[in-house]
């Protein structure tokens, strides 16, 4: 690269569009990597699934409908206490990583025996083996003392965890930009075009070129995707998140509706709704999300709600990530998932390996997430 | 119980008296008042401290918003006490650090 690209604040070697968990993620593996990587974020006018998540660093039954999506799960998971470990030691940040396992809480004997022929499946489907486990009531009792009376069993998934998703993109855009990353709060990209090789992004704010770039933005990778020629099947998918006053700690493991902070707030959450681009709030859901909660943990009964909300899953027809180059125009790229917090630390390393160097480490099976799968 | 406090009532007409018990002593607060107003007026500097690093805090806003004056009122925990009034034999508490849930009837 050539000095005055670097010095040109308008132009970069590599182009990410979108300052979210997928976003900087990426951006961050590829700028370890010696290339001069510029983040182009909407702003607060975006949807922002980043700030709106739940938080799981989670593994059981993601993929149950795509083996290889299961196994880059997995593998993200075990390359997030790295990934961790190195963002708290450079940027000072605690994003507060746990790892000891997850549980997946079942109301009924019925969802219990669909989850476990569910997670079977996957076994089935992995000679490698898929870690999971059954607890039945006196094990989840064990594992959890205040779960509720009326909780048949759970399942196990002991490469489960969570962590703080604020303080994870908060030490992201930290440790980029120390890296010499730069981060532009460009409004919304309205054009792209392909010219000399280049690709020459437009916004309210400015012109951008870049010779390698990728599309991050979420929902909004719908619009931007056909400009570099390829389709982006992605749709608002709403989940919505309570929250509950901060109590002495009572619960050691997240779970996939439950979960309780380093610092004691208790979040509730899991919904899914089709409600297109409302990231609002409806007392139903909130409703049946505090129901569930108590019914797990019947002890929440009285503790206070303090805030809710809702934000918007980036979601695809078989609920699996899209990572492609474009066949038009080579050098941009696709990526987009509605897991970015499980999936950020193999973002930030072998997929961002992957447009780094143009070459794909073949164990991540990258033809399986092509969006083309959409299309057949 | 001390009585050294600066925060002080303006003149107002009397409207009788309730006696509350604040951190295991009476008290004797104005018919009207808010926990708030009548804890301070007792001295006590802290009303609770911080679930995460324990700090001490004590009533700020006075009108329900800055949730810094949460106390342990008649047995429930983190009760906005500004906005709470006194009643003859309350009991009230500091809340010392996150309120507890486990062993609770349910």
């Amino acid at each position: 690269m050539s000095e005055s690209l670097r010095v040109n604040r308008d132009s970069s070697e590599v182009a990410v569009i979108g300052g979210g968990l997928v976003g900087l993620a990426v951006a961050l593996g590829i700028q370890q990597q010696g290339q001069q990587v510029t983040v182009y974020d909407e702003g607060d006018i975006a949807f922002r699934a980043s700030r709106g998540n739940f938080g799981l660093v989670w593994v059981q039954g993601k993929g149950d409908n795509m083996p290889a999506y299961a196994r880059l799960s997995r593998r993200s998971s075990h390359l997030w206490g790295e990934m961790a470990q190195q963002l708290e030691q450079h940027t000072g940040i605690d994003i507060q990583l746990q790892q000891r396992g997850g549980v997946f809480v079942c109301l009924t004997e019925t969802e219990l025996e669909q989850r476990i022929q569910m997670l079977n499946g996957m076994a089935a489907n992995h000679p490698e083996g898929y870690p999971f486990e059954v607890l039945d009531r006196q094990q989840l009792k064990e594992l959890m003392p205040d779960i509720g009376p009326t909780i048949p069993g759970a399942t196990w998934g002991p490469e489960d965890g969570h962590v703080n998703p604020l303080y994870l993109l908060r030490a992201l855009v930290q440790r980029f930009e120390a890296l010499g990353g730069k981060l532009v709060n460009a409004g919304p990209i309205t054009k792209i075009k392909p010219e000399n090789g280049q690709f020459v992004l437009q916004s309210a704010s400015g012109r951008y070129s870049c010779n390698k770039l990728v599309l991050a933005a979420g929902l909004g990778n719908k619009a931007l995707a056909p400009m570099v020629g390829m389709d982006a099947h992605v749709f608002p998918n709403r989940g919505q998140v309570l929250i509950a006053e901060r109590v002495k700690h009572f619960l050691d493991y997240p779970t996939g509706h439950v979960r309780q902070t380093a610092e004691g707030t208790v979040q509730c959450g899991d919904s899914k709704e089709d409600v297109g681009f409302d990231s609002g709030t409806s007392t139903d859901v909130l409703a049946q999300i505090a129901n569930r909660a108590i019914t797990m943990y019947p002890l929440l009964k009285d503790v206070r709600l303090i805030r809710s909300w809702g934000a918007l899953r980036i979601m695809t027809p078989d609920g699996n990530p899209i990572y492609q180059q474009s066949e038009q125009y080579p050098g941009a790229y696709l990526v987009t998932c509605h897991s970015g917090v499980t999936l950020a630390a193999a973002h930030a390393g072998p997929i961002a390996d992957w447009i780094a160097t143009g070459q794909a480490d073949p164990e991540l099976e990258l033809e399986k997430f092509d969006g083309r799968r959409f299309e057949l | 119980m001390a009585v050294d406090s600066s925060y002080k009532r303006v003149s107002h007409q009397p409207a009788g008296t309730v006696q509350l018990m604040v951190e295991g002593q009476m008290i004797e607060a104005i018919a009207g008042e808010s926990v708030a107003a009548a804890v301070l007026q007792t001295g006590i500097r802290q009303t609770r401290t911080t679930p995460v690093s324990e700090a001490g805090r004590a009533p700020y806003c006075m009108m329900g918003v800055c949730f810094e004056c949460l106390m342990e009122i008649d047995g429930v925990p983190n009760t906005q006490a500004c906005m709470t009034e006194v009643r003859e034999g309350m009991v009230v508490n500091i809340q010392r650090g996150s309120r507890s849930v486990s062993g609770e009837s349910v």
